[in-house]
């Protein structure tokens, strides 16, 4: 499992409910249930996925997170995760009001363009920046509104929503971001990992 | 009425009041059942058969001498697995495969009921089957599975009695039937009563059957089971055993030819009031308005796992009222899966050999009995 999962589980406690958006094959689904005994649903688009869900014995709801996430009743889950899609939707600004008003809290990752890797591709190559977080050709890309931790940090702030844990992941290491080291953080991380509240 | 050795039945002392108003008691309920029942009776699942469908859902149907009409999905290491579970299913109240019907006879007066039977509806056909649990000791079912109208079952079944299914698998259907599905039926109707052989119901004093009526209702009622695609790729413009069009109204069409021959077969193993009750009993099926308005209260009390399975070209109960159903039950917090099935083969899907429908439906039980 990778280490954002793990980084990720680690924010959330036994015995709660946690809908996870965006589960892809459910493997972050599975760890919670197995070793957290965690009540959890997920919500994925692919058809592909959804079957692989169903096959490791896992709830999941075939749907789109812009459209179907309004069926579910305010704070009806303790947590909401969302691992680096906010950047594909349309609209990130209402799906993350969404996750917000249907979780308790939301753990919303980020793949960050503010990694020097990115900064030196572009800088350096002249091209769209290809790296592990962003594998996808420009024209392939399925991320629309790529941010920098930096910028994500600013608009949650903008919208009075409150981050209780930042945390930056390079490879193997993740570490807090405070406002001290955030401009250091958003050069090193290649992931950013927040738990918010609303 | 249907006697015949192969038909096994329950007949069902009790009274049981009808939505009609009406009370039947000592009416018999034919069913089948496959695999076992285990010590622990905790490996049940009641199949709830569609419109046309009966109690043999799989091998050889003895009366039609034809495959079971969920032979696909039931049986040993199939999806739903004989060798493992203890499937039953009952042939619905108003059917004509052995259940108390408008073909047997009116006690009160020893004449064959025709259109005097009375009107049933969803509710009063799974309250019928819920002796079958009482019947074979079974306190709670592991599951409760069916398409199309089984799926009407499905959740009016878990309405009815929420603590009496660990899982529940409702297929292709709605919570209440449109104003299109309402229209198709009344077309199959129509197409019955306005044959000459009807006789207003009663048919057998004079030993015919409207059969024409019937065929054509059949006809009309098998292209909503179909893909606008599947018909093109199956059928398309091939003529019938011709080099060209006969300029007349034979069959010229393929198609043509396969619907009558779908007509034909339907007539020798159903009967048109049967038709005309239990399309009724459909159009009358509204799982909302039963509970004033608001369908998430009609699971408000269950604490069952539901596993919502629609098709892409199903036209007839399309994805939105199957999503419909899952939203109800994901506003009240409900355990709830939802998978859309890519298929080509139309509201039949269920019926067919479509492997991503049948992995599904075999993962979701499989998975959830070892957490049983």
């Amino acid at each position: 499992m990778k280490n954002e999962f793990k980084v990720i589980a680690d924010l959330i406690e036994k015995d709660k409910k946690v809908l996870d958006v965006g589960c892809a094959d459910g493997t972050l689904m599975k760890y919670l249930k197995d070793n957290k005994n965690i009540n959890i649903r997920g919500l994925e688009i692919s058809k592909d996925k959804v079957q692989e869900c169903i096959a490791k014995g896992l709830t999941v709801i075939e749907g789109n997170a812009e459209k179907d996430l309004k069926q579910f009743p305010d704070k009806s889950f303790d947590y909401v995760v969302l691992s680096q899609t906010l950047q594909a939707f349309l609209n990130p600004e209402l799906v993350l009001n969404e996750l917000l008003r249907v979780g308790k809290k939301a753990i919303v990752t980020i793949p960050n363009f503010g990694f020097w890797k990115v900064r030196f591709h572009l800088l350096f190559k002249g091209t769209m920046p290809i790296t592990k977080a962003l594998p996808d050709e420009w024209y392939s890309t399925p991320n629309l509104h790529m941010c920098t931790i930096k910028d994500f940090v600013y608009f949650v702030k903008s919208r009075d929503i409150k981050i209780f844990k930042s945390l930056a992941l390079n490879n193997l290491n993740s570490s807090l971001i405070n406002e001290n080291n955030l401009g250091i953080k958003n050069l090193f991380a290649d992931l950013g990992i927040f738990l918010i509240e609303k | 009425m249907n006697i015949d050795k192969n038909i096994k039945t329950l007949i069902v002392k009790k009274p049981l009041k009808l939505d009609c108003g009406k009370t039947i008691k000592d009416f018999p309920i034919a069913y089948e059942t496959y695999g076992s029942l285990n010590k622990k009776k905790d490996n049940a699942i009641l199949v709830f058969h569609a419109l046309t469908g009966d109690q043999f859902v799989t091998g050889l149907n003895p009366i039609t001498k034809k495959d079971g009409w969920w032979s696909y999905a039931v049986g040993p290491g199939k999806a739903i697995d004989t060798n493992k579970y203890f499937v039953i299913c009952s042939n619905v109240i108003g059917g004509c495969m052995g259940s108390y019907g408008p073909s047997h006879k009116d006690p009160d007066n020893n004449k064959v009921f025709g259109i005097n039977f009375p009107v049933i509806t969803i509710n009063d056909i799974v309250n019928a089957q819920y002796n079958l649990l009482e019947y074979f000791g079974i306190d709670k079912l592991f599951s409760i599975a069916g398409g199309s109208m089984g799926g009407m079952q499905v959740l009016q079944f878990i309405s009815n009695f929420p603590e009496k299914s660990k899982t529940v698998i409702p297929i292709a259907t709605t919570s209440n039937h449109s104003a299109q599905n309402i229209a198709l039926n009344e077309l199959g109707r129509q197409a019955i009563t306005a044959d000459r052989d009807w006789k207003d119901g009663n048919y057998s004093s004079s030993n015919t059957s409207p059969g024409k009526g019937l065929a054509v209702a059949r006809m009309a009622a098998h292209i909503t089971y179909l893909s606008k695609k599947g018909l093109q790729e199956k059928f398309g413009r091939k003529l019938q055993e011709r080099e060209d069009l006969k300029f007349g109204f034979d069959a010229d069409f393929q198609i043509e030819s396969y619907l009558r021959y779908q007509g034909s077969v339907f007539v020798d193993r159903f009967d048109a009031n049967s038709y005309l009750y239990i399309t009724r009993a459909m159009d009358y099926f509204d799982l909302t308005k039963q509970f004033k308005g608001n369908l998430s209260d009609a699971f408000k009390n269950t604490k069952a796992k539901f596993f919502i399975i629609s098709f892409t070209s199903d036209w007839l109960y399309p994805t939105q009222e199957n999503k419909d159903i899952v939203i109800a039950l994901n506003s009240i917090g409900a355990d709830v899966g939802f998978v859309e099935i890519k298929s080509d083969k139309g509201h039949d899907s269920f019926l067919l050999d479509v492997p991503d429908f049948l992995n599904a439906l075999k993962n979701f039980l499989d998975k959830s009995y070892i957490e049983n």
